[in-house]
């Protein structure tokens, strides 16, 4: 079907599926009870989920296919973002053209680089992409302030050409971004009894852009192109000697998965029009880092799990605060509360980065196949006898 | 002329003369043994040949082209492969995914940006993989991941990568260093037998007397890395200047 | 004239830091083959050991003050430091004014402890796995370290001065004969780069004229000779790696008064250093220095307003220039040795 495999097709209907009822399945709790602080389904955060996901999708691509580590791939998520808010004000605020151009210029850029860094390997490698990295938020921060808007970051102005749209809506306000007039932060909400599920454009939007990347990234894996890429990573003395020139392959994957930030970069502008250099800092790099790795570096699914699981860390976990727990634990006798809670807390709400360092190292030290390859043990665990008694077929890579 | 033609290679390592005017004919349809004692410059030819080494002077034509300045995956285009000592595939591939890889450098060249199609898709190669595979007699292994392989399977499954790409020169370098008396004796079967179906030119550096005269039609010896007699094995048996080569050296 | 000087000087002690922290990355990379991202963490942790240290010093108890009343008339509750119940007054309040110096004594300790725990207990089970995972997991490390400093001490910087008596400048112009003022330097810096030169010049001592430093240049050259030679070499480099560890605690501590210590000041020099290390060559100690100090320099010249206003944002970008230029150009660095870290 759409040619894959039947295995991979399940998983595209999967996600497909879990992106579609994604306002249904973040919002199990009701309104007003003590869990709705759990929910995730409110538009920043489902938005902030597919966006990452694509980031890590790309990211993946390079990293999980082809061992290359590179710490600058924000980089491209900024300059998509910034190449996003120009056309927002130059041409008009329909997002199409924003995400077309954003992808285009974090294409180009990441040919830059990736020609540059490419040279060189390993250790050396990451460094360089750091460097390069570094070197593109230092600029955006200051000298290309007249482009980057500087310590401000870029923003939309009501002087803005705009000359294929309105400058200003009627009431003299900057117009928002939108697809044909659909805005981007119009929701439909729908209450069902104490649930309110919201659906907004934006992530709609987002979520049918994460499909085809994510449809993408299946077909790449499985074509003779992504066996290259694992090729390379296996034994690159083997692969110039049997004819094949790694280069252009690790730098078609680097300027794939620069594309892949850059789109990223573009659908955030679409969300929020306005684009900062911190985007391109090398610690917004090690997130996608930290999300492709703990989802499981080099399987389809994980990087979107890691980065699905990383920002709800971030917007979720890290609002549990010190009376949330003490209501929790308040069943506990006085003194025991007292010692549970100050046990936890260190590692939730504002420690939650604590909880992803830990995570993140055991997921390295242990489970080098991230969080898809632990659900792939626990599996295992419970259908043994059903694994011994059909072959496994090790000509498909992990999912 | 042959179809490899090395003519007076030098190659200097700071002070040290690795290779001295190096003349060398590899015969098309012949196997051609490279023997020297340790530091003859055996690795250093080898290395020259395959395009890892410029040298500082002198030509290396191989089928009328010259190998010199071309980076090594151009020179395996042109028709050359190699074994290692120890063998180079690829551990995190399956065994039918190695030898599907060489499949496709022979269709489509040293790149092609076939990021869409499916490799499921790909009917003739998965033909050719499987054939190959079938010569070695390694079908059955063909979706084992190849880095639990014996080190005997790991080298045949090295041959069967470059012997799926017809190579028209073989280079072999050691291929029985460090294996037991029964991998030896099967892999000096295996060059055997692909020598005779196939009719592959092959070179062979090799330290192991019996590997080199049950294998080679002719046979070059290196000492400091210069030619010292280049002729038949029955020849090259007692020649007092191989002896005297060899001298302090156990194995002749 | 007295502007270049003055650059040179202000790029010291940017440069002693570079040169410490990448002294100890190169050195636990020659020897244990390691990448090790979790470095700067280490230099953050010697820098709050001196924050830790002046909180101690100045630990009080509170004692009631007859003569004084507070608004409501009561007598006034001051605290006192149990420092002056131990030394007096005046002792005591040295004793706190040299917290700074203070701390190298006890960390050097407690460096050379965290840098074994984290050497046996978590880098030896990665020596033979790839460089990648060496980085994640040292990554990920360096984030634990980070947010448990952050969990105690908070996201804010903690001051932590220098002594009362390297407060103030030191007037270069006169002695050189420029104008005064024209050359003015901070004490500390000054002291800051002599130490840094003392400890670099120890490390380099111990490892040129020690038995145990022969071995470990031998074992840093070729490892499996050594072992066949039936020394065990692992064992002393677990010990280099508690050195390397020390080295850059002792280059966080004596930081701590130039900037005031936060949890991720590691991070932003561990870049900075990784650089370091590349632009002077991976495993290579002398070139780990020398580029630390060059660095250091090139950055202060960048910033000079003339040469800004030539290239705008070259202060900026002058470091990764640089190293992006070595890299391409010089594969090894400065002065990388030949096979390390090459495919």
């Amino acid at each position: 079907m759409l040619g894959l495999e039947k295995k991979d097709f399940q998983l595209l209907l999967i996600v497909i599926g879990l992106t579609l009822f994604a306002p249904f399945l973040l919002n199990p709790f009701p309104e007003g009870s003590d869990l709705a602080q759990f929910n995730a389904g409110y538009p920043d955060l489902m938005q902030r989920f597919v966006i990452f996901g694509i980031f890590a999708i790309g990211f993946n691509i390079l990293f999980g296919l082809t061992g290359y580590l590179s710490f600058g791939h924000a980089a491209f998520l900024g300059a998509g973002s910034y190449g996003a808010v120009w056309m927002f004000k130059l041409l008009s605020m329909n997002v199409l053209p924003a995400i077309a151009i954003s992808v285009v210029i974090a294409g180009l850029f990441s040919l830059l680089i990736g020609y540059v860094s490419l040279r060189r390997s390993g250790i050396y490698f990451s460094i360089l992409t750091l460097a390069f990295a570094q070197m593109s938020f230092a600029l955006a921060y200051s000298v290309l302030t007249p482009i980057t808007g500087g310590e401000t970051g870029l923003q939309l102005a009501l002087s803005d050409p705009r000359i294929f749209g309105a400058a200003q809506t009627a009431t003299g306000n900057i117009p928002v971004p939108a697809l044909f007039g659909l805005e981007m932060r119009s929701s439909f909400e729908w209450n069902v009894g104490a649930w309110l599920f919201t659906f907004n454009a934006g992530y709609y939007l987002a979520a049918f852009f994460m499909i085809i990347a994510f449809y993408i990234s299946i077909r790449i894996f499985r074509s003779p192109f992504g066996m290259m890429l694992r090729a390379i990573k296996s034994n690159q003395t083997r692969m110039s000697y049997t004819g094949l020139n790694a280069r252009p392959y690790t730098l078609a994957a680097f300027v794939i998965s620069g594309m892949y930030a850059g789109l990223a970069g573009g659908l955030m502008a679409s969300m929020d029009p306005l684009a900062g250099a911190e985007r391109m800092q090398w610690t917004a790099s090690g997130e996608v880092v930290l999300m492709t790795i703990l989802g499981g570096a080099g399987t389809l699914i994980g990087p979107v799990l890691g980065a699905g699981m990383i920002k709800y860390f971030e917007n979720i976990f890290s609002k549990i605060n010190e009376t949330i727990l003490h209501g929790w634990f308040a069943f506990l006798p006085d003194g025991l509360e007292d010692v549970v809670v100050a046990m936890i807390y260190p590692f939730i709400g504002k420690g939650w980065h604590l909880t992803l360092g830990i995570m993140f190292m055991l997921v390295v030290i242990f489970l080098p196949g991230g969080l898809v390859q632990g659900g792939q043990k626990i599996g295992a665990l419970f259908s043994r006898k059903k694994a011994e008694e059909t072959k496994p077929n090790a000509t498909e890579p992990a999912e | 002329m042959g179809l490899l033609e090395v003519k007076g290679i030098n190659k200097r390592f700071g002070g040290l003369q690795a290779l001295g005017d190096v003349n060398l004919s590899i015969k098309e349809n012949t196997t051609h043994a490279i023997i020297g004692p340790n530091g003859a410059g055996k690795s250093t030819l080898l290395n020259v040949l395959v395009g890892k080494l410029i040298p500082d002077s002198g030509s290396v034509m191989f089928d009328g082209q010259s190998v010199l300045g071309r980076a090594p995956h151009e020179i395996n285009q042109m028709g050359i492969s190699r074994v290692f000592q120890t063998p180079e595939i690829f551990s995190d591939l399956s065994v039918f995914e190695n030898v599907m890889i060489p499949c496709f450098a022979k269709r489509d060249g040293a790149f092609r940006m076939h990021a869409i199609e499916s490799i499921f898709a790909e009917k003739g190669i998965q033909q050719q993989a499987e054939a190959i595979l079938d010569d070695v007699n390694m079908l059955e292994k063909r979706d084992m991941l190849a880095s639990s392989l014996s080190r005997g399977d790991k080298r045949r499954l090295e041959m069967a990568m470059c012997l799926v790409q017809d190579p028209k020169l073989l280079l072999l370098d050691e291929p029985t260093a460090g294996m037991a008396r029964a991998d030896t004796q099967n892999t000096i079967a295996l060059l055997k037998e692909i020598r005779e179906k196939r009719g592959i030119t092959m070179a062979i550096i090799e330290h192991d007397m019996n590997v080199v005269f049950s294998l080679a039609e002719r046979i070059t010896v290196l000492a400091q890395g210069t030619p010292l007699v280049e002729d038949i094995p029955d020849n090259i048996k007692g020649h007092p200047k191989v002896r005297e080569a060899y001298l302090g050296e156990a194995q002749v | 004239m007295d502007q270049f000087i003055l650059q040179i000087l202000n790029g010291l002690d940017k440069g002693s830091a570079y040169a410490l922290i990448a002294l100890g990355l190169t050195l636990i990379f020659g020897t244990l083959g390691v990448v090790n991202f979790a470095h700067g963490a280490l230099f953050m942790l010697g820098a709050f050991v001196a924050v830790t240290m002046s909180n101690l010093l100045t630990l009080s108890h509170k004692v009631v003050d007859e003569t004084r009343t507070d608004f409501l008339g009561n007598p006034l509750q001051v605290d006192v430091p149990y420092l002056y119940d131990f030394f007096g007054q005046a002792a005591g309040d040295t004793i706190i004014d040299w917290a700074v110096p203070i701390s190298i004594l006890v960390a050097i300790p407690i460096m050379v402890g965290i840098g074994f725990a984290m050497e046996r207990g978590l880098i030896k089970y990665f020596y033979k796995r790839p460089h990648a995972d060496q980085i994640l997991v040292t990554f990920g490390l360096a984030i634990v370290i980070q947010e448990i400093v952050k969990y105690f001490y908070g996201a804010n910087p903690i001051p932590t001065p220098a002594p009362e008596a390297f407060v103030g400048s030191f007037d270069f112009g006169v002695v050189l004969g420029f104008d005064p003022n024209a050359i003015i330097y901070p004490y500390w810096r000054l002291v800051y780069f002599f130490f840094s030169v003392v400890v670099i010049g120890a490390v380099f001592a111990f490892l040129q004229f020690t038995t145990f430093g022969m071995v470990v240049r031998a074992g840093m050259a070729d490892r499996e000779t050594v072992g066949i030679l039936g020394i065990d070499i692992d064992k002393r480099f677990t010990i280099m790696f508690g050195i390397a560890a020390a080295v850059a605690g002792l280059a966080g501590v004596m930081y701590a008064p130039i900037n005031s210590p936060n949890y991720h000041m590691g991070m932003d020099f561990l870049v900075l250093s990784f650089v370091v290390v590349v632009v002077g060559g991976m495993g290579s100690l002398p070139g780990a220095v020398a580029a630390g100090f060059m660095l250091g320099i090139l950055e202060s010249f960048a910033s000079m307003s003339a040469v800004i206003d030539l290239l705008p944002g070259i202060n900026q970008i002058i470091i990764y220039l640089v190293a992006i230029i070595i890299l391409l150009t010089r594969p090894r660095g400065l002065m990388g040795r030949k096979g390390v870290m090459e495919e």
